[in-house]
Order: structure tokens, then C-alpha cells, then sequence
């Protein structure tokens, strides 16, 4: 394998400094596994991920490979490595990475990952750091290390209290052996793990202060507004910028390809001095678009169309038992149709770029994005550069949830500044974000269970009919083999059903589709939540027992619903006209279960009183920021659940702002109470998106509970 | 184009900009206070949230020629000047850890501060009304109640001294 040769001078400059200093950075490989790298001296030939330096100014940088969307890693990653080597984050600057290869191949903020892949190898590198720097200051007064240590970006020598600091001790530590195996805290000790810190970005967020992309400016920059079809596959035919022209500020006009996934479509771009002129001439353009057919393209008939798909067998995805022989055999069958819909990300900073095409095939990219190596690889690739042309800026992102793993925006704005040789400051309006996704796909379910004369579930089956996400974003797609993304989880569930085969029916679509946060759960987990509730109500038992009673009592699942039944006061009566429900989901992201009451007025209506939630980490960084995930997982499920989604009628989106795209407002939100398992171990699973697939089957179940009646469609109204 | 003379933040600026150019492309391109936020153009999610003459607008759908000559602009970043209020806000706000994305919370905290100066000691149903048209897509309004709970309890107790 090519190791290519490290840029010392490339990685001082990004960074900003230029003295000696203790640098130290780590490498997985298959073979060697986790080793951590003493990067001080000169370049090495082989990749790193420099993560920590310490200057002999006092200066201390904890690099961070992951976007913060919200999520809070721009206070966890850093902690992770604070706590080892024993400083607060006020002594800590953190910098974003930006994409180059040698800060790693896991840049990026995604399924839940950025913390828990990164725990391990974050501490060791901290505990090495630390280590080097005690070894470098027994050295210097020639005692015993045993009787130094570390404490606040100082070393402490016991018997006689005198100290050094870490800006004194850098120099001699970068040149010290590294340890093999550097001890961890003791997590007793930990102080920044475990506990509530104040995340370095929230004062930035409350005074105005922090930068996302849409408020980048560049000298000598120009903005851009692009008129997109909403219309989705149609070609630019032509356009007319005569009434543009006029307007004060327009500079130009041109075409501008887009691209996302295998998706390729033509806009019409108007550049100005200024925005609002920008986006005044991009409304005054007449373009003519050949929709191609797809203007016939409308939800109902879509809805139709995966309804007779349904009854197609499509193909296996996994099978366990004999399902068909035990459905038909079984004491009672059940069977019923789930439907969800699409719906939009919308974070709430509309999408945004700058791009500067240089001379001699530089570009330099500012940029609200969950993919920074991707930028880098994927544009070296696309333009022909090499990657250590690319400059990339990673900025806080005003909403991530998956949107922002796409670079349709960016390729709009590197392709402008190419043609109009300069900074580009590209933004979305609101409007073209609502029509031109990505979306989140619907998926429909055709579930079929079997039971014995007791009840219990002998026989499951749950099919999946939806378009495909992968299928729009790669070749190769084959729709012959079952689709993993739009099947998640559904044969992972840790239920003790002895006959069990489910399957996908694979539907076209031409519109892009993406990753949502929580991914497929969050429809799949809605189908197949209901309709294990459905199976409870129709065996006559309680929809929480009837769970624990399908689980082995060491399993993950039984855990956190017996810690769920506990804390939500589950066999507690409810007062008249409420009533509750449950459900629960283990994916890629982690696993949540969640109980959910609500009550019903006079005209039918419901509100939900409260919900309770129980996520299951194995270990936590900052117990605040699980909390403020789970519940602002809660709200978007809820959204998601009651709220219009996006429908199509002639071939373009119904909605196109938030007067018709409807979001949760504050008067909506329950009371919600989370409640954090953290048993310890090396397992630790994410928390950015479990929150979000549990709620609407729970919400669905618990209006059963309360009227009697069964909800198979999303969305559904709380109006009575 | 016209000649436009503001005051921001205590600050007097003068400007040339279009007639019909919105007030949150002086604030952020003319005046350059990128604290301001573009959330949706059409005064639906509150992101664009100033105070004239310390009440709240929606800045995306005000032009700039709507303004009186020297008409007493304030953004997130002079919410905090010589106004307790708006020092408990933003107090409160960190102190609970309110934002997660934050893309919104400068609209949040312009709203909080103006129902609070206003209404000292508002109910949760004052909160709904006065918060709702403000979009949080991370779903941190259970923290934005909380908070201006907790500002308006700081309030009262310094109030009180």
C-alpha cells in the first residue's frame, strides 16, 4: 500500500505555529492495530492523525476530526483527550480538521459514530501525552516518576510541590520514548467524562458569535442564486435574463450543473455584488424546462404504485425457521399495511457555499459540512486535482441531520467560481431547499404475524416496499439482492420469534433520496413497533409484558424495557381518557425505548402529556448533551410523525417553506423525561439518533390505548 | 440605490442599498453582524429576529427604506448592553446549555428578552405564544422554556436587592 510522505510544513501552517513542541498523533491499521505516533520530529513517511500539540508558548490544540452539527463534539472529542492528559477545555484551542488525509479517513459526523469510534484511541493518545510529559519532568529533577503527576496542564512533583508546566516540559517531551501501553484514569477520577461540562460552543451560540458557513466573506466575493426546476429530471432548455439584466448588481448569468449521487441536472445561475440582487434577478428569469414526463409525478399515485408492489413477493432478506409453513399453521394470523411518508431535513441554515477556483488548480472551499474527507477526496477525484490543493474550511453546522453529508451545494459553487474566476458565495433560499431534497423515502410494510393458542408470536414477517436511497447515490446498484439501508434492523430486533422471513420490494423513483437522522428506522421502526403491539393487543396481553415476554432476560432489549416499565410508573393507572404505549428499536446508531402518554379531550383530540425515555450507551462523555440529543430526537419524531411531510402533485413538491412544510413549535413539546443506562464496558453505542425511531410507534400505540384506534399511516393528526 | 443612516447596536451607520433591500442583508453583509440568521425569507422560523426600538421584528420582511432615519437597531450581539434582561437571557441560556446546533438561539434569545422585559414573570402559555413562531429543527425548546424560567427567576431576584 503507498504511504504518501506527511508535509511538515503544509501540516505547521494549518495548524499556525511554528515552534518545537510535543506533537503526537496515532494510526489504525488491520495489522498493527491502534499505535500512537510521536510526530515532534521530522515528517515520517507514513499517514497520521496529529490530534494533540503543545507548544513551548503554552499553547495546547486538540485537533477535532468531527463536524459539530449540534451534537456536542466540539466539546466531547477534545474532552476525551483532555481527561487523559489532565486539562480543562479553557486551557485547550480546538481546531476543525480540514479533510486532508493525514488527519485520517474518519472525518466526518455520522451514525452516531464520532464519539464511540473514536473513545478508546482518544484516551490512549491523551495518557501517552501525559505520560511523556511526567517522564520528561522526573527526568529534569532526576526523582522517580512515581512520585510526579499530572494536574492541570502542569506536572507535580509530591514531595516537594514544585511544578512544571506543560509549555516548559514540551520541548524535552517530544523526545522521549513512547510508552507501549500508557495507563488510562481510573474513571472514578475522571473529571470531564461522565460529567455535565459546559460545551466551548454554547456562550459562542448564545452571543452571536459562532461562524457557520453562511457567514463566511471573502475578499473580492460575489453571490450567487441559482434558479432550480422544481420539477424534478427536467432539462434546461433555455432561459431569458433580459429583466435580470437590468436589475443593479446582476453581473451574470449562466448554467450551472448540480450533482448528487447519480443525479445530474442544469440551474440557472444569476451573480451579483450583493445577495438580495442576486436572488431579485434569479426571480426575474424566464426559464424553459422540459420536465421529461415527470410533471405527472404525484404522491397519490406513488402511494398506489407501492400498494400493488406490496403484493409482489419481491426478495428474501433474511429468513430464520420456516415462516410460511408456521403463518399458516399458526392458532391466529394477523396481518396489516403500514404506510409512512417522506419527509424533508431542513436544518434550519438553508444550504450554503464559498468556493474559490485559484490559479494553478488551487480551490479553496468554506463550507457548513458532516463530510470534510469526502470533500477532499471526492473533488480531488471529480476536478482532477491533486487533494493537497484543496483548502477546506469546516465550519459549526446550523443543522446537520444527514443533510449535509452531500455536497450538492458545494459542487454548484466550485462549479461558478471556475467560470467566473472568483469567490462565490452560494446560498439556497429556503424554498430550494424544501423542493430539491434529498428527502427521507417512505417505506410501506406489509406485516404478517402468527401466533399459538397462547398468543405468543411463532411466525413474523415484515416486507418492505420503498425506493432506494443507495440506488440513487452509486452504479452498481442491483435490484436483484435486498436493500441493507432500506431493511435496517428489522431482522436485528432482539424478539424471540423461532419463524421469521422478511423481505424487499424494490420501487423506482427518480427524485434524490438521502440519509435521514436515524436513517430507515425511523419509518421501519414505526411498522414494526405498531404491529408487535398489534400482536399484544390481539393475544389479550399488556403491550409491555407481551415484549418482556418475547425476550431473553439478559438481552440489551429486556434491560432497558424493564428499566422503562420502572421509571414511566408503567402499571400505574392512568387518570380517564389517557392512555400509553410503548416502543423500542436496537439499529447501527444504538438502541432507545420509549413509553408515551397522552390523553383525549371531548372533541377527540389528543395531546401528549409526557414521554419517557431510556437509551442505553454503555458509556457516557457528557451526560447533558445525551439528554439534549434524546429530546431533540424526541421533537423531530414527533414532527415527523403528525406533521403534512412532503407530498408531490405535478411532479414538484406541495411544500416550499415552513408555512406549508410544517415544523413542532414550543407549545407542542411534551414533558420529556430521559433516563441514561450506563453500565460501563467496551460497548459503547451512539446517541445522536436513537431517540428518534422509538417515538412514533410508541405515540401510535399509546392513542390506540387511549380511543381504540389504530394508526397504520404516517402522518397522523392529534386534532380531534 | 439610497443612502440609509442606522443606528445598531448604539452605533451609527450609514449605508447605500436598494429600497427594497431587507434589513437582515444590511445587518449582515452592509453592517457586518453575522449574528442576525436567513432561516426562511418569509418571517415563518424567527431566525431573522431584531429589536426596533426594542421590539422584536422579523428582519427578513422589513426593508431597509421602512426604517426611520436613525431608528434604534438592536442584534444578538448588543442584546447584552446596559440591558439586564438580556444578560439573564443569555445567562440563563448557557447555564442550561440551550443550543445544540445554536443557528436559531440568537432569534430565541432576541424573542426571550423582549416577552421578558415585557412580561417579567410569563406563564408557560405567555411563553408558547410569544416563542411560537420561532422553528428549533434540534428540538431544544423543552431548554428555551426552562430558560427563560430561569431568567426571569434571575430577574427578580436582582430586581429584588
Amino acid at each position: 500500500m503507498a504511504t504518501p510522505i506527511v508535509n511538515r510544513r503544509q501540516f505547521l501552517s494549518f495548524t499556525g505555529f511554528t515552534g518545537a513542541a510535543l506533537m503526537l498523533g496515532f494510526r489504525q491499521s488491520a495489522a498493527a492495530g491502534l499505535e500512537i505516533l510521536n510526530l515532534s520530529e521530522a515528517a515520517n513517511t507514513f499517514e497520521f492523525t496529529p490530534f494533540i500539540i503543545i507548544e513551548k508558548t503554552g499553547k495546547i490544540t486538540i485537533i477535532n476530526t468531527r463536524p459539530d452539527i449540534g451534537q456536542g463534539v466540539y466539546q466531547s472529542i477534545p474532552g476525551i483527550i483532555a481527561e487523559e492528559l489532565e486539562v480543562s477545555l479553557d486551557q485547550v484551542t480546538i481546531v476543525q480538521s480540514d479533510g486532508q488525509k493525514r488527519f485520517g479517513g474518519d472525518q466526518f459526523a455520522g451514525g452516531s459514530m464520532s464519539v464511540r469510534s473514536t473513545y478508546q484511541a482518544l484516551r490512549t493518545m491523551g495518557a501517552a501525552a501525559r505520560e511523556m510529559l511526567t517522564t520528561a519532568a522526573s527526568q529534569q529533577w532526576k526523582v522517580p516518576a512515581t512520585e510526579c503527576y499530572a494536574e492541570n496542564a502542569k506536572i507535580m512533583h509530591r514531595p516537594s510541590g514544585k511544578s512544571l508546566t506543560y509549555s516548559e516540559l514540551a520541548e524535552s517531551a517530544s523526545a522521549i520514548e513512547m510508552p507501549k501501553n500508557p495507563r488510562l484514569k481510573d474513571p472514578k477520577d475522571f473529571k470531564i467524562i461522565g460529567k455535565s461540562a459546559i460545551r466551548p460552543d454554547v456562550p459562542l451560540k448564545c452571543t452571536g458569535k459562532a461562524v457557520y458557513g453562511i457567514d463566511i466573506a471573502v475578499p473580492g466575493m460575489v453571490y450567487a442564486s441559482i434558479e432550480h426546476c422544481p420539477v424534478y429530471s427536467s432539462k434546461m432548455i433555455s432561459f431569458d435574463d433580459t429583466e435580470t439584466k437590468k436589475i443593479k448588481g446582476v453581473q451574470q448569468v449562466l448554467p450551472v450543473e448540480k450533482v448528487i449521487g447519480l443525479y445530474k441536472t442544469i440551474g440557472v445561475a444569476v451573480i451579483a455584488d450583493n445577495y438580495w440582487a442576486a436572488l431579485k434577478g434569479r426571480k426575474a428569469l424566464k426559464v424553459t424546462w422540459d420536465h421529461q414526463g415527470n410533471e405527472r409525478f404525484n404522491s397519490n399515485d406513488y402511494a398506489e404504485k407501492l400498494r400493488n408492489l406490496g403484493k409482489t413477493e419481491g426478495v428474501e432478506e433474511h429468513s430464520k425457521g420456516d415462516f410460511e409453513a408456521s403463518f399458516k399453521g399458526a392458532a391466529t394470523r394477523l396481518e396489516a399495511f403500514y404506510e409512512t411518508p417522506i419527509v424533508s431535513h431542513s436544518p434550519m441554515e438553508p444550504m450554503n457555499c464559498v468556493a474559490h477556483w485559484k490559479e494553478n488548480n488551487q480551490l479553496e472551499i468554506w463550507v457548513s459540512t458532516q463530510v470534510p474527507g469526502d470533500i477532499v477526496s471526492d473533488f480531488a477525484r471529480d476536478y482532477g486535482i491533486p487533494p493537497e490543493n484543496i483548502k477546506l474550511h469546516v465550519t459549526f453546522n446550523g443543522g446537520g441531520f444527514g443533510r449535509r453529508l452531500f455536497n450538492d451545494v458545494v459542487v454548484e459553487a466550485v462549479n461558478l467560481s471556475k467560470a467566473v474566476k472568483k469567490p462565490v458565495k452560494l446560498i439556497w433560499t429556503r424554498e430550494d431547499d424544501t423542493q430539491q431534497g434529498p428527502f427521507r423515502p417512505m417505506t410501506f410494510s406489509a406485516m404478517k404475524a402468527g401466533l399459538d393458542a397462547n398468543g405468543r408470536a411463532i411466525a413474523f414477517q415484515h416486507k418492505v416496499i420503498s425506493p432506494s436511497i443507495d440506488e440513487g447515490l452509486r452504479t452498481g446498484y442491483d435490484v436483484t439482492k435486498p436493500d441493507g439501508t432500506m431493511t435496517e434492523a428489522i431482522s436485528g430486533q432482539e424478539y424471540l420469534i423461532p419463524n421469521m422471513q422478511n423481505r424487499y420490494v424494490h420501487a423506482d423513483f427518480h427524485i434524490p433520496l438521502a440519509y435521514w437522522r436515524a436513517v430507515t428506522s425511523t419509518t421501519l421502526a414505526f411498522s414494526h413497533e405498531c404491529f408487535i403491539d398489534e400482536m399484544a393487543v390481539k393475544a389479550g396481553n399488556d403491550p409491555m409484558a407481551y415484549r418482556l415476554g418475547m425476550l431473553a432476560p439478559e438481552s440489551d432489549a429486556f434491560r432497558i424495557l424493564q428499566q422503562l416499565k420502572a421509571v414511566s410508573n408503567w402499571d400505574k393507572p392512568l387518570p380517564k381518557n389517557w392512555g400509553r404505549g410503548v416502543g423500542h428499536w436496537l439499529f447501527f446508531a444504538g438502541q432507545c425505548a420509549q413509553a408515551v402518554e397522552v390523553s383525549v379531550n371531548k372533541t377527540g383530540g389528543i395531546k401528549i402529556e409526557k414521554v419517557y425515555a431510556v437509551i442505553d450507551l454503555g458509556t457516557v462523555v457528557n451526560p447533558d448533551t445525551v439528554v439534549a440529543q434524546v429530546e431533540g430526537a424526541i421533537v423531530m419524531a414527533i414532527t415527523a410523525a403528525t406533521k403534512p411531510g412532503i407530498t408531490f402533485a405535478n411532479g414538484q413538491t406541495e411544500q416550499s417553506n415552513f408555512h406549508d412544510n410544517i415544523m413542532l413549535r414550543i407549545g407542542e413539546v411534551p414533558k420529556i423525561e430521559v433516563h441514561i443506562l450506563a453500565e460501563g464496558g467496551p460497548n459503547i453505542k451512539g446517541v445522536g439518533e436513537p431517540g428518534l425511531p422509538p417515538l412514533a410507534p410508541a405515540l401510535a400505540n399509546a392513542i390506540f390505548n387511549a380511543t381504540g384506534k389504530r394508526i397504520r399511516k404516517m402522518p397522523f393528526s392529534l386534532e380531534g | 440605490m439610497a443612502s440609509y443612516t442606522l443606528s445598531i447596536n448604539s452605533k451609527k451607520i450609514t449605508l447605500e442599498a436598494e429600497p427594497d433591500t431587507p434589513l437582515l442583508w444590511v445587518i449582515r453583509d452592509y453592517a457586518g453582524l453575522k449574528g442576525t440568521k436567513f432561516g426562511c425569507g418569509l418571517a415563518l422560523c424567527g431566525a431573522c429576529t431584531v429589536h426596533l426600538n426594542g421590539k422584536p421584528i422579523r428582519s427578513c420582511q422589513t426593508p431597509v427604506s421602512a426604517l426611520k432615519k436613525l431608528a434604534k437597531i438592536t442584534t444578538i450581539e448588543g442584546i447584552a448592553d446596559n440591558n439586564k434582561v438580556g444578560q439573564a437571557v443569555q445567562n440563563a441560556w448557557i447555564e442550561l446549555q440551550t443550543p445544540q446546533c445554536g443557528y436559531c438561539q440568537s432569534g430565541q434569545i432576541m424573542a426571550a428578552t423582549a416577552l421578558l422585559k415585557s412580561n417579567p414573570n410569563p406563564s408557560d402559555v405567555d411563553i408558547d405564544l410569544a416563542m411560537g413562531g420561532h422553528i428549533c429543527r434540534c428540538g431544544t425548546y423543552p431548554r428555551i422554556r426552562a430558560a427563560i424560567h430561569k431568567a426571569a427567576g434571575a430577574i427578580q431576584t436582582t430586581g429584588k436587592k
